[in-house]
């Protein structure tokens, strides 16, 4: 059986599955009951300085997005860090440590942009015995008004700064969490690499409003009237962060930087997905607070079988291996042709891929009196549009030409060399404008 | 209890007092907000969707399914009122799974589809719940209808003509309008008077008057109207019943079972309608199911359906005779009744086994009977009528007659499934019809 032991950055888990920083990670008895489910690890809910804890709102902090039968794809949050005692937080987290001696218990930090309030915080924590920190520089909402969080993420040299501090202050590994909210997520990475971080993790949450009540003319969470931009996460941002992890895989500056992945994951696939780009384990928060910590004994059954389905012994077998693939478009290979195909035996007559290529595409489906789809192939760009949206999986395939093969639609020879926008003489502009 | 099941003949009260209510309560319970929202979220907004295709009526099907997973039910039941004025009946009596839901794409692709019966009573409900009336009346044209028949299709196409500002007087031979709603339908089928309340709702568009207790012929003749009247639609179905063409025919305890699902329906206390303790009904259609089935909750202790063909060839849907099988009614095929024993009264009635070309195979069946229910269909009474396609009025596809001025529809009317659904979509296509006519 596949090992799923975790060596990140030199904290040891029993497996790549972590607990995100956020509400189930805000005390002892959750932790504990995290653990007891099989959790590999944690990064405990993030703390202050010292002094009198922060205060949330006592409305609503979540609002969320549905999809079909109430499935909850994204869900939005205006919790603060911890509002509980520091002290009351580090005396919890060096029992569970010592109790948990083989699980992963990282916590995670925002203090002032001072180096005395790190300074100060930093040896407090090393004496809790806990594996490492992670500098939480992406929370988007409240505390980022107060020049913390995602406010100092934002800002690549405060992050080196930062960064810097703690190496300086603390011995063990640091990992340092990027926001989203940026243009380039490149340029955060880079600068806690330059501060010497042991790590990146990402993502945190996006800005965002879940929805609008029509009554009260309200965004959601609702408090009293007003509502203010949450933190997104769930589902729904898995892609948005899969796309910031791969940038930093292959980033010139920041390639080689271990990566915790966060955003999205809910199950071992996804897991597995983030490992593929490039992340040492990865950290789940949205699928436990949906589910419950149960989740993780299927993200360790699956992510086993499938590795040894396919013969990995380990996560390190498996890590980056997608990270090769991922380019730029400008080298995507433009003599590569594909068709739809429709399989007659799994088509159940919806017409939704008709609908949706005639309506919106390229009028490349045909559809019988008698409610028989097909592709035009001189007509299809395979632009798979069909794929996305047929309720039935494997129904709906993209299949590639042949080399030699006369493409209907063009009527030019599938060339079995590679040409990309930059050679292509399909390609007018084969230079970028400059 | 001085009666129960083994209680021999015929006999009222067969049951514990309070068993009456469950036995005959809604057969699908209507869906709760939260039930509609979950099966709403399986359909899948087809392309030219082939529920709507199976639809008698043309319902946007996909398109109400939609308005309620999104929160508006009142406008899920005006997209299906506005093609079937009374799609709060046929949500509960119609066979959708022999339409609608047999052509759902997640019945092929699951072998469960969509619960579009069930979401077109939720939607409709939750309007008529309200005593909303979505509907209004065009200007008054000064053109009058006479309508025949206050069923399914009579009304339909009443309120269709009622909408477009036509007056329209409504004759009906029975005491309460409705039709088979009201007097043909199993009484699980539409509970707390339903048919009676879906009328009351229909004519708030206003426009329409009733007249009960005027039957064709009888009270009134085509004629007379179509003097009085400047169109008229014929919409009365079928007046008479088959006979089993046997000289026991009119022996006692042998009956129609229309009467006899009519006689529950009006009870008002379906304990005092009398059952027999062996109750055998002939017929493979919805009305023989009704009966037998409604026997058997009335408490008889063996209720046997007897079909002439195989099973296959029953018009009853799968789904009802699994109900009837599920209620204890035993199916019996390939026999025809050949005598009816009994002094008097029916004690027994005698079958022979006939193979698929209906010739006899020599067996027999003889089976203890105080009641036989005759369901192997209905005739069209009158007299002076327009012009017969067989048995029935021949119609065109607009519904008109072979007598100027005089069109018609439902059960009456040839071609088209004997369906509620096929009869309001017949009255309603009439009544545009009709109407192009009188504008002309």
């Amino acid at each position: 059986m596949a090992d799923l032991t975790s060596d990140f950055i030199g904290i040891k888990s029993p497996n790549p599955f972590w607990l995100a920083s956020a509400p189930p990670t805000d005390k002892e008895y959750n932790v504990r009951r995290a653990f007891e489910a099989g959790w590999g690890g944690v990064v405990w809910k993030t703390l202050g300085s010292e002094g009198p804890p922060v205060v949330n709102v006592n409305g609503p902090r979540y609002g969320a997005v549905y999809g079909a039968d109430r499935r909850l794809l994204g869900l939005n949050n205006i919790e603060l860090i911890t509002d509980r005692d520091l002290f009351t937080n580090l005396e919890e987290i060096k029992r569970v440590k010592a109790d948990y001696p083989d699980r992963a218990v990282v916590v995670s930090i925002m203090v002032p942009c001072e180096e005395a309030a790190w300074k100060a915080i930093l040896p407090l924590v090393e004496k809790t015995g806990a594996d490492g920190i992670e500098l939480n520089f992406g929370c988007p909402h409240g505390m980022s008004e107060r020049g913390m969080g995602a406010a100092v993420g934002q800002v690549p040299e405060y992050i080196e700064m930062v960064t810097r501090w703690c190496k300086q202050y603390y011995s063990k590994p640091v990992i340092v969490k990027l926001t989203p909210n940026i243009t380039d997520i490149r340029k955060p990475a880079a600068a806690a690499k330059a501060g010497g971080a042991d790590a990146v993790s990402l993502i945190n949450t996006i800005n965002s409003i879940t929805s609008v009540d029509l009554d009260t003319m309200s965004p959601e969470p609702s408090i009293d009237g007003k509502g203010s931009h949450g933190g997104y996460c769930g589902p729904a941002v898995k892609p948005i962060a899969m796309s910031m992890v791969s940038e930093i895989a292959r980033g010139d500056e920041t390639r080689g930087i271990a990566i915790s992945g966060i955003g999205g994951i809910t199950n071992w696939r996804d897991a597995a997905e983030f490992i593929t780009l490039g992340c040492g384990n990865v950290q789940v928060c949205t699928a436990a607070m949906t589910y419950g910590f149960k989740i993780v004994q299927e993200m360790i059954s699956g992510l086993s079988e499938w590795m040894d389905e396919k013969g990995h012994t380990s996560i390190d077998d498996f890590r980056g291996a997608a990270v090769p693939n991922v380019t730029d478009w400008q080298y995507l290979n433009l003599n590569y042709v594909a068709k739809a195909k429709i399989s007659q035996d799994l088509c159940i007559s919806c017409g939704r891929c008709f609908a949706a290529c005639e309506d919106t595409s390229h009028q490349a489906i045909a559809m019988s009196d008698d409610r028989v789809f097909t592709v035009k192939d001189n007509e299809c760009v395979a632009c798979n549009l069909c794929v996305n949206v047929c309720p039935v999986e494997g129904c709906i395939t993209m299949e590639p030409m042949a080399a030699g093969q006369i493409d209907p639609r063009t009527g030019s020879v599938v060339d079995a060399d590679y040409a990309n926008w930059t050679t292509h003489p399909n390609n007018p502009a084969a230079r970028a404008a400059e | 209890m001085s009666q129960n099941a083994y209680t021999p003949g015929v006999a009222a009260g067969r049951l514990a007092p309070d068993a009456y209510e469950s036995r005959f309560s809604d057969l699908h319970p209507a869906l709760d907000a939260h039930e509609a929202l979950v099966a709403a979220d399986r359909c899948y907004f087809c392309h030219d969707a082939p529920c709507i295709t199976a639809c008698p009526t043309d319902i946007d099907i996909p398109l109400f399914i939609r308005q309620i997973a999104t929160g508006t039910p009142d406008a899920a039941a005006k997209t299906i009122l506005s093609q079937n004025i009374m799609g709060g009946m046929c949500a509960r009596v119609c066979p959708t799974e022999q339409l609608c839901e047999e052509a759902c794409v997640r019945e092929m692709a699951e072998g469960k589809p969509v619960l579009i019966g069930q979401l077109q009573r939720y939607a409709t409900d939750h309007l008529q719940a309200q005593g909303v009336h979505p509907f209004s009346r065009a200007a008054v044209t000064g053109k009058t209808v006479a309508v025949v028949g206050a069923g399914p299709a009579g009304l339909s196409c009443a309120h269709r003509l009622a909408m477009h500002g036509h007056d329209v007087v409504v004759f009906d031979a029975r005491p309460k309008a409705g039709g088979l709603n009201e007097y043909g339908i199993a009484t699980y089928k539409t509970v707390d008077g339903y048919a009676q309340d879906e009328v009351d709702w229909l004519l708030q568009i206003g426009g329409i008057e009733i007249r009960n207790d005027q039957a064709l012929v009888r009270d009134v003749t085509l004629e007379e109207l179509r003097a009085d009247y400047d169109a008229v639609f014929l919409g009365m179905g079928l007046g008479g019943v088959n006979t089993l063409g046997l000289d026991g025919d009119g022996k006692d305890g042998v009956l129609d079972a229309v009467d006899f699902i009519a006689d529950l329906r009006q009870a008002g206390d379906v304990a005092r309608v009398p059952v027999g303790r062996d109750v055998v009904v002939i017929g493979g259609g919805m009305t023989a199911v009704d009966a037998a089935v409604q026997a058997k909750l009335l408490g008889a202790l063996n209720v046997t359906l007897v079909y002439r063909r195989g099973q296959d060839r029953m018009n009853a849907s799968v789904f009802e005779q699994d109900l009837a099988a599920s209620k204890g009614v035993r199916i019996v095929t390939h026999a025809v009744p050949k005598a009816i024993h009994g002094n008097g009264a029916v004690r027994e009635i005698e079958f022979d086994y006939v193979d698929d070309d209906m010739a006899p195979t020599g067996e027999t069946l003889r089976l203890a009977a105080d009641q036989v229910f005759r369901a192997i269909g209905q005739t069209l009474d009158g007299d002076d009528l327009p012009a017969l396609d067989g048995r029935k009025i021949g119609v065109d596809a607009q519904g008109r007659t072979s007598l100027d001025g005089v069109w018609a529809g439902g059960d009456c009317a040839a071609g088209g499934d004997d369906l509620t659904v096929t009869a309001v979509a017949e009255g309603r296509d009439a009544a545009l019809d009709i109407h192009a006519k009188l504008m002309a």
